[in-house]
């Protein structure tokens, strides 16, 4: 009696253990090294930059056998998960890919990258090719912890020109032109806007133009410094009432909650026609130079900045989206790994054919004296427009999801997808996003 | 030598040595009560991840308990377990007793119907957010305006859609071990009841049914139970949207930990989840009766 009891314990906790195993996910760190088992490790993102970040590290490998560096990739959602979760396991890579802000900071309170200000000031060549706006947003309480690595991200309109044409419309110069094109185009059967709302980052950059162009960059700033009641500014308001207009307008291609960007879908909605118009990061003319060549080298994509508002404080010149991506370096590497990632920062990164490679991939390098290559290139349209666009801004705001703390930026994500679903009002949204200040 | 023998017979009487079971609970301790012990550890603890690990009483719990989110998922997670049963229990059972007839249409049949079980989750997720896309999926693309619905994205339509998902991949399971139990029922006792004058619909429901018992409570063990570790399929699916329609709660759990970086709260998710599972698996393993190696056959 007493055995059997004790077995229908264990089957029953023997099906819990189902449940459990969920608890072991996320673990894991590289594994079977290819180059060798104390190279440095390096972790990229697919996607635009993969095959000039290949090219580059293939390059490096092939002169510095003894400094090598082991480089795997990830699809951006799940990278930003799984970095931190190996990070905080002390398995992180030896390079650590992010994008400034909170995410950074958080990675220095807590010890994990070095600080590379001593290694700027002995490498004064480093620090001198970068733009010095994009190269500040590595820097937490004045010390550089990260350096960048790729190109300027601004978030751009991008728009179908046939479908344009087709219509006879023009691309939007404010925001009630915007709205008077919505019933224009659904009137053709086309949807007015693509959103990859599943990923609920793409959703931030409406809200993120709105408010900088109705409050001006100062809204966000003050957010950013955790100011209590930063979120009751009444731009965010007005931001978010005009959202779910635009949502109840029905503004965004059906089904857009069900969109993600990891997958692409969202850009092909709009250089199949199925969309008008997209806001999305620089980096997907990159996506779509390589899905869509023909659309894009036909010139049928149109790129243009976000509209003003009426009233509106912001200058029409600001810029939000990514600075560019950075690399750290881990403190937790060993003295080999960390010195073979130094030296590749200095000598393997922005060379001559890994700054023409990420041109001729449709992106701005965020190095200094590239004018003149990127007048040469074929996508110079879109280049000196990207270019021009980040070097002009007198206001560059970061990726909001980026710039605060990982929790508060989860809860922002979270609660503007309920706006976009019309099941909360901008004044729950403020309400509950002020009550992360407090924590 | 007599008492050898009898020690023996006592031996066999008692069943198999519990030694036997070592290896198993080894695993078992190492991966399933030691991660319990830390995550109900951690459940007290604020802890982003990264830095330190704070004692914290008893405030990840009070967040995860106030938050409505939680409660949502409770209420997500209790519609897919009942809905998930309903939709699976039923046709599982009548795909199991139809493929256990030795025609050989039926094994070639019984083959098919398990293959979905070969894919991985993942895959399955990806193909289905594919297929059900309302602008590139099968309804526009095969022209069917009936199928070119915002199936993913419907707060009301989702959470159906996601359960008809993992029926079908999971069915082909369930099929197999009806199919298996149904096979072992002694063909003696229907030629009993054909002599009795029992028709197949009699067949069924007097011997078949009662005779898989057993088979019913394995099989909903592992449906119940197994609805509370879906995570993969429907992560990839819907990522617990649009909202927090199809946020289930080992979903909830893991976008708290990993997404939020909020461990200490993720961990007391954790612990309801194990609580619960506990609970449901101890009840059904109750409505097995007590006497549960006691013979089927009795009085056949």
């Amino acid at each position: 009696m007493k055995f059997r009891r004790l077995q229908t314990a264990a089957t029953a906790l023997t099906a819990s253990a189902l449940v459990l195993s969920l608890a072991a996910c996320g673990s894991g760190g590289p594994s079977g090294g290819s180059v060798s088992a104390d190279s440095a490790t390096m972790w990229g993102l697919t996607g635009g930059n993969q095959a000039s970040l290949q090219n580059s590290v293939d390059a490096w490998n092939s002169v510095h056998s003894d400094q090598s560096i082991k480089l795997e990739f990830f699809a951006n959602d799940a990278h930003k998960t799984k970095v931190r979760t190996a990070v905080g396991a002390g398995q992180g890579p030896t390079f650590i890919y992010g994008w400034g802000g909170g995410v950074l900071k958080s990675y220095v309170d807590a010890g994990q990258v070095e600080d590379l200000t001593g290694f700027l000031e002995q490498n004064p060549q480093v620090r001198d090719r970068y733009l010095p706006s994009v190269l500040k947003n590595g820097e937490i309480d004045g010390k550089t912890y990260a350096v960048p690595n790729n190109n300027a991200q601004p978030v751009v309109l991008y728009y179908n020109k046939e479908v344009f044409d087709k219509v006879g419309a023009q691309p939007p110069k404010t925001w009630d032109e915007l709205m008077a094109l919505v019933p224009k185009f659904k009137a053709a059967g086309i949807a007015p806007f693509s959103l990859a709302g599943q990923s609920k980052w793409p959703n931030l950059m409406w809200l993120e133009y709105l408010v900088e162009r109705i409050g001006g960059p100062e809204v966000f700033a003050d957010i950013a410094v955790n100011k209590p009641g930063a979120w009751s500014d009444p731009a965010v308001v007005e931001a978010l009432t005009k959202i779910q207009e635009l949502v109840e307008a029905g503004g965004f291609v059906n089904g857009f909650s069900s969109i993600a960007a990891d997958s692409s879908a969202d850009q092909a909605l709009m250089y199949t026609g199925k969309a008008a118009m997209i806001l999305q990061g620089g980096w997907i003319y990159q996506g779509m130079k390589k899905d869509a060549p023909g659309f894009v080298s036909s010139g049928k994509l149109g790129f243009t900045t976000f509209p003003t508002v009426s009233g509106g404080k912001g200058d029409p010149a600001n810029v939000v989206g990514n600075p560019s991506n950075f690399w750290s370096v881990s403190s937790k590497g060993t003295e080999a790994q960390k010195a073979a990632a130094l030296n590749y920062i200095k000598d393997g990164m922005f060379t001559e054919k890994n700054t023409q490679d990420l041109i001729d991939s449709g992106a701005v390098p965020v190095v200094k004296g590239v004018e003149s290559k990127l007048e040469a290139s074929p996508d110079k349209d879109f280049l000196t427009f990207a270019y021009g666009m980040a070097k002009n801004a007198p206001d560059f705001t970061m990726s909001w999801d980026q710039a605060l703390s990982p929790a508060q930026g989860d809860a922002m994500l979270s609660n503007l997808d309920q706006i976009f679903l019309k099941k909360i009002t901008p004044q729950q949204f403020v309400e509950t996003m002020n009550a992360t200040v407090e924590k | 030598m007599a008492s050898m023998i009898s020690t023996r017979r006592r031996a066999l009487s008692r069943g198999p040595s519990g030694w036997l079971a070592v290896p198993a609970l080894v695993f078992f301790l190492v991966f399933a009560v030691i991660p319990l012990v830390g995550v109900l550890f951690l459940s007290f603890t604020s802890w982003d991840g990264l830095g330190e690990i704070r004692l914290d009483g008893m405030s990840s719990w009070a967040a995860v308990l106030t938050d409505p989110v939680t409660g949502n998922a409770l209420v997500v997670t209790a519609k897919i377990i009942v809905f998930s049963f309903i939709a699976q229990a039923p046709i599982s059972l009548l795909l199991g007793v139809f493929t256990s007839g030795a025609q050989k249409y039926r094994a070639a049949l019984a083959v098919l119907y398990f293959v979905p079980l070969l894919l991985s989750s993942a895959a399955v997720a990806i193909a289905f957010k594919a297929l059900l896309d309302p602008n590139f999926g099968m309804g526009p693309g095969l022209g069917i305006p009936a199928l070119t619905q915002d199936w993913l994205g419907n707060s009301d339509l989702v959470l159906f859609v996601v359960v008809f998902v993992i029926a079908w991949q999971f069915v082909p399971f369930h099929t197999l071990i009806y199919q298996g139990g149904v096979r072992q029922i002694p063909a003696s006792l229907y030629e009993a009841a054909q002599i009795d004058g029992a028709g197949r619909i009699k067949q069924f429901f007097h011997v078949t049914l009662p005779q898989l018992k057993y088979t019913m409570i394995t099989s909903s063990t592992l449906m119940v139970v197994g609805s509370l570790a879906y995570f993969d399929l429907v992560f990839v699916l819907t990522a617990g949207g649009p909202g927090y329609s199809t946020r289930l709660l080992p979903l909830h759990m893991y976008l708290t930990g990993f997404k939020a970086n909020d461990m200490g709260a993720a961990s007391a998710l954790g612990v309801i989840l194990v609580v619960i599972g506990l609970v449901l698996a101890l009840l059904l393993q109750r409505l097995g009766g007590r006497n549960r190696s006691a013979s089927q056959l009795e009085g056949a």
